[in-house]
């Protein structure tokens, strides 16, 4: 099917400035980076470094100032379907259902094919009975569930999540990371996931892109050699989440 | 798993103590009305002056009798309601696609938004002259000047709903390859729709009290009209306050109306359109 070792995403010498009342802020710096087909990848960084900017260039939903990035060998110029953006829970359409949002990318299909695919992604983020919710009676795990279904419903290669449990209690966020784990292993897309929490990133990924503070340049890429699911109190899991509190430079004593 | 079940008992609204009866509930409000009623007609019995010559509540009732059994009540009614309509309806037309376009594209909406800004406050009612000129005296002059009253409103709102609508939003629907005009009928238009729900209304109260007006100047039926002419033609003050009366009863009638269209909630998110509609 899919080639595992095959490149999906390049990200080539790709610097990023934006510019405000004639000053200059570096935001990105020569980051070069490629992902594999399959892969899951952590870019992990500390607030404001620019992980997000990052991430919206790699969705084409901003222009690099400078330096390239090519999915499958092209380059990226635009959004596109088949690489679809996870806000945090806030990317729902409050204005439709459960069904209406994950049923908006494929609004083209036939509609029984469109209901059986609605259907399916609702059983698969454990949204039965919530068919027709609206978001603001969901809580927001739910919308975050609701917006992974959205993504996956329009079949993507790549998933771009920026911080999605982000907004999320700490519960929850744990049940949702699994839950994505889960949903990656049946479904096996390239995700690029964005996080500023160390212990989330060592949980999910199978490597983790350590960048610097602003401007953000990759300090470390750390392979995660480590299946899941990971014993969050092994040895091998404790020594990897204190090699990357090093990295950034934080004690682990509070 | 249970609902969770949305609680918005934090405003206002919702503290306010509601009398648990349902009698008492719809004898509240009126309650009000019948004092006021009341005082005037006190007032008038016993007070001295020109406000003397305020007809009496029950003299305002047998005048909307009169007006109902001449048949002048239906004409008069109608007409003003259909020149309402037809101001209005053209308004929404042009003026919600126009503000959403002039939202989306910031340099063609900051290009005519101070156009706009300068024509809405100017008074409907000071174009008079000018759609006499143009139209002469008659339906479509005051169409007009309630398509002019309304149009700026409903405007300024479109367009300034469109520019608050949410980056993420627009992203996702972009991301999903969405191009312009798709994205304005299935992103921009449902999350604009409860501001222009509550712009419709607004503007619908504007176009009410603007024909009342138009109707005194630019032609000879309608309430306005009958207002002015019952003081013109014998001083029947009566008739006038009938008049005002009736633009009372009617502009509650089409403000609840347009209340109970932002609380439909098939329309006031969540709204589904056909296409995003589960089958």
């Amino acid at each position: 099917m899919t080639d595992k070792t095959a490149v999906k995403v390049r990200i080539q010498d790709l610097s990023k400035a934006f510019h405000t009342n004639g000053h200059e802020i570096r935001v990105l710096e020569d980051i070069d980076l490629e992902v594999r087909n399959g892969e899951l990848v952590c870019i992990l960084g500390p607030s404001g470094c620019g992980k997000s900017t990052l991430l919206n260039i790699v969705g084409g939903f901003l222009p690099a100032s400078s330096g390239e990035v090519t999915i499958d060998g092209l380059p990226v110029r635009e959004p596109d379907p088949r690489r679809i953006f996870v806000f945090q829970e806030r990317g729902v359409f409050p204005w439709l259902t459960v069904e209406g949002n994950i049923g908006f990318g494929i609004s083209d299909l036939p509609p029984k094919e469109k209901a059986a695919r609605i259907a399916h992604y609702v059983r698969l983020v454990g949204l039965e009975g919530f068919e027709s919710a609206y978001p603001q009676e969901l809580s927001g795990g739910m919308k975050q569930r609701v917006e992974v279904a959205r993504a996956l419903a329009v079949n993507p290669d790549v998933l771009y999540l920026d911080e999605p449990f982000g907004a999320l209690d700490s519960i929850t966020r744990l049940v949702m990371r699994s839950e994505l784990l889960r949903i990656w292993e049946a479904e096996r897309k390239t995700i690029l996931f964005v996080t500023h929490d160390i212990e989330e990133s060592c949980q999910l990924a199978d490597r983790i892109v350590v960048l610097s503070a602003r401007p953000a340049s990759i300090r470390r890429v750390v392979e995660v050699d480590m299946p899941h699911p990971r014993d969050l109190s092994s040895p091998r899991y404790l020594a990897l989440r204190d090699s990357i509190l090093e990295e950034i430079g934080l004690a682990h004593r509070i | 798993m249970a609902r969770p079940v949305p609680t918005d008992s934090t405003t206002l609204e919702n503290r306010r103590a509601r009398p648990a009866h349902t009698l008492a509930r719809a004898l509240v409000p009126l309650s009000g009305i019948a004092v006021l009623v009341l005082l005037w007609d006190v007032a008038l019995s016993v007070g001295e002056g020109p406000f003397q010559l305020l007809p009496r509540p029950l003299a305002v009732v047998r005048a909307i009798g009169e007006l109902a059994q001449k048949g002048f009540l239906l004409k008069h009614v109608v007409a003003s309601l259909f020149r309402v309509t037809w101001g209005y309806v053209a308004a929404v037309v042009v003026g919600i696609p126009l503000g959403i376009v002039l939202g989306w594209y910031r340099r063609g909406g900051m290009a005519i938004a101070p156009l706009l800004e300068i024509l809405r406050p100017i008074s409907p009612l000071a174009w008079i002259p000018l759609a006499i000129l143009w139209f002469g005296v008659g339906d479509i002059s005051a169409v007009f000047i309630i398509f002019l009253a309304s149009l700026f409103p409903l405007t300024l709102t479109a367009m300034n709903a469109v520019r608050g609508v949410e980056l993420v939003h627009v992203n996702a629907g972009r991301n999903f390859g969405l191009r312009v005009p798709e994205l304005l009928r299935r992103v921009i238009y449902p999350a604009i729709l409860p501001q222009l729900l509550v712009g419709l209304r607004l503007s619908l109260g504007i176009a009410w009290l603007v024909v009342v007006a138009a109707e005194m100047i630019a032609v000879s039926s309608g309430l306005g009209f009958l207002i002015i002419d019952a003081r013109n033609a014998g001083n029947r003050y009566d008739l006038v306050v009938a008049g005002m009366v009736l633009i009372g009863v009617i502009g509650i009638a089409l403000d609840a109306m347009m209340r109970g269209l932002e609380r439909s909630k098939a329309l006031a998110w969540g709204y589904t359109s056909v296409n995003d509609a589960a089958p």
